[in-house]
């Protein structure tokens, strides 16, 4: 059965899934690495064509690329002598998919939030004891306090 | 009415909600203190959640269980490091039991406050960023968008 993404993605539930999702998260945060993605994203591109758009050395872009095959947001395909640097959309795609799920979990308590404060009774407010349940207001000892 | 916005920052690597209600400071505070409140808006209906400790004090733990529709449980804790009550509350959000966190996992630092304004409360809520810069990658790629174009929406309703 399907479960809502909101919580198909809560760490909890899977925690390799997160452990994945933080390395996809890590590997998003470095604008080289967005930028190889966003060029290889129509096609492969070898590592060393790459190398040229960045003020870098090539072993430096070689190690932005492991980082984001780590991340299996790239993979490498062999073509000829080179090895071809293809972006993996999919998976793009679902960290984006985790960010609005963080975004909705978020909206969801802010509105069940709104509910909550509108139903709640009118009157005084308590300081809560967290051991016990929430008791409500002795409504008899308020009508005496106010009778008098 | 919840009057929704959502500011991230870069640098910071924070996003910051900020809701406001027609309500005094004290009552809005009431559905974090309390932890029969807290527990009917912290999960989503599908998976509620049940607290079972609530202690709001430096040091204090919040530790619940959400519930799914098939008995699975998602089990996860606060670490309260600042509170003064009504006006802020700051809390790491983690996942796991308070003795045996899940490792390797992002904490989710926490910081609420609340201010009267003219009619009510206004609430911010700074959730600290996991780990990495998932922050800046949601607003390069445009991901507050559909959240924005909710707010236009409530304020279209509002105006109407």
């Amino acid at each position: 059965m399907d479960r809502p993404r909101s919580i198909c993605n809560h760490p909890v539930v899977g925690t390799e899934q997160q452990v994945r999702t933080d390395r996809v998260f890590s590997a998003l945060g470095d604008a080289t690495r967005r930028d190889i993605l966003r060029r290889t994203a129509t096609g492969g591109h070898s590592v060393s064509s790459l190398a040229r758009h960045y003020a870098m050395s090539l072993a430096a872009v070689q190690k932005h690329v492991a980082v984001l095959e780590r991340a299996e947001l790239v993979t490498k395909h062999r073509r000829g002598r080179e090895q071809l640097v293809t972006a993996e959309v999919a998976a793009v795609r679902d960290a984006r998919r985790q960010l609005e799920d963080l975004e909705a979990l978020w909206r969801g308590r802010l509105d069940r939030f709104s509910e909550v404060l509108a139903e709640l009774p009118p009157g005084p407010t308590r300081t809560p004891d967290p051991t016990r349940p929430l008791d409500p207001t002795p409504p008899l000892r308020k009508a005496k306090e106010q009778l008098r | 009415m919840t009057v929704l916005d959502v500011v991230p920052d870069r640098d910071a690597k924070t996003l910051t909600l900020t809701a406001e209600y027609d309500a005094p400071v004290e009552r809005v505070w009431q559905l974090w203190a309390d932890p029969r409140l807290l527990e009917r808006w912290w999960g989503p209906p599908t998976y509620p959640a049940k607290v079972s400790e609530h202690d709001l004090r430096p040091g204090g733990t919040v530790v619940y269980v959400m519930t799914g529709p098939e008995g699975d449980e998602a089990k996860g804790f606060w670490r309260v490091t600042a509170v003064d009550p009504p006006h802020s509350l700051a809390f790491d959000d983690l996942f796991g039991v308070p003795d045996a966190p899940a490792a390797d996992l992002p904490v989710t630092r926490a910081v609420v406050t609340l201010t009267p304004t003219g009619s009510g409360t206004r609430m911010v809520m700074v959730s600290s960023f996991p780990t990495s810069e998932a922050l800046d990658q949601l607003v390069e790629m445009g991901m507050l968008e559909g959240l924005r174009q909710a707010v236009g929406q409530i304020d279209a309703l509002l105006t109407a």
